[in-house]
């Protein structure tokens, strides 16, 4: 049983997890992520082959040839910008929490100075 | 703080020479024995979680670690957030919302960010932000999961989260800012990197 979206889109907003089965408890089905890829790709591969290598009396049109024949090397091309893009936005909006750090500093030497008053001694 | 919740504190002390001992010794008698509990377990530290769940009385239990990497106060907004979705597990975000981290320099959110994305590739894990080590489990869903779980170290944590998914549990997710380890030092180096390789491709192939 696969996912529904394989690679998520950042641009989305905080999306809601959704619960993949309706019992909470029961199973998904057995096969890995890698099983999940293989079949994938097999499925992808085995389709491009058929139509991109035909032998000559079932091939398709030629322009359709033309553009299948490349295809899974501009895929992956795709992939790679998108990777890039997607890392790069995630990289320059990492929050810096200057007030964080600086609240849980107060909050230490509050606790150190309550503990302290407590009887402990560090 | 008294805010109408009922908790106790479990200090697992793997006997290393820190002064653990004498401060969780003190604290216990500051505050009452039924709200410290203090163990001793000289393992290595994954185990010392199971360890620790024997003694918890509650019905749900917070991992974090005692550096104060993380919040005190978060636990509150983490206990209103899985009273809000009822979920099984609620696990903190750095990526996310207003989640964030402090003292960072650009090659380790580089690092961060990547790693992050290639794990949501590959594993597709239903949840932004996996190697944070403080979440709030339901005590039968932590059971049930360190059951099935192998690995250690923060992959432990990834397997944590991806075999939830796995068994139908429901994660909810808050914004946390990391502050950089308050006290003790914080590791990224080659090595960190390539076990990080290595465990994420396990549970590629395993899970």
């Amino acid at each position: 049983r696969l996912s529904p979206s394989p690679f998520p889109l950042f641009l989305l907003p905080f999306p809601p997890l959704p619960s993949p089965l309706s019992h909470p408890l029961s199973p998904q089905a057995a096969m890995t992520k890698l099983g999940q890829w293989l079949c994938g790709l097999a499925l992808l591969g085995s389709a491009w082959a058929a139509l991109a290598l035909a032998p000559p009396g079932l091939q398709p049109p030629a322009p359709l040839r033309q553009a299948l024949l490349p295809l899974p090397v501009y895929l992956l091309v795709a992939f790679g910008c998108y990777s890039l893009a997607t890392v790069g936005y995630r990289l320059a909006t990492f929050n810096d929490c200057e007030e964080a750090a600086a609240e849980l500093q107060e909050h230490i030497r509050a606790a150190r100075a309550d503990l302290r008053r407590r009887g402990l001694r560090l | 703080r008294f805010s109408g919740i009922d908790f106790e504190i479990i200090i697992i002390d793997d006997g290393s020479p820190d002064g653990t001992q004498e401060v969780a010794q003190q604290l216990e008698k500051i505050y009452g024995s039924d709200k410290i509990v203090r163990q001793l377990f000289l393992f290595p530290s994954g185990t010392a979680y199971i360890h620790g769940m024997k003694y918890a009385t509650g019905n749900f239990i917070v991992i974090m670690d005692a550096d104060l990497s993380h919040h005190v106060r978060l636990h509150f907004i983490y206990c209103g957030k899985q009273k809000e979705g009822n979920f099984d597990i609620v696990s903190g975000t750095r990526y996310k919302g207003n989640g964030g981290v402090y003292g960072w320099d650009l090659k380790r959110k580089l690092i961060s960010r990547g790693a992050n994305f290639l794990t949501q590739v590959l594993l597709r894990p239903g949840a932004s932000d996996l190697t944070g080590s403080f979440r709030l489990y339901r005590k039968e869903v932590l059971q049930k999961l360190m059951e099935k779980c192998v690995s250690k170290g923060y992959v432990f944590q990834m397997e944590m989260i991806v075999r939830a998914r796995q068994l139908g549990f429901t994660v909810g997710e808050v914004p946390i800012s990391f502050v950089d380890r308050v006290y003790g030092e914080s590791k990224l180096g080659g090595n960190e990197i390539v076990s990080f390789l290595k465990g994420l491709l396990t549970l590629f192939a395993t899970t």
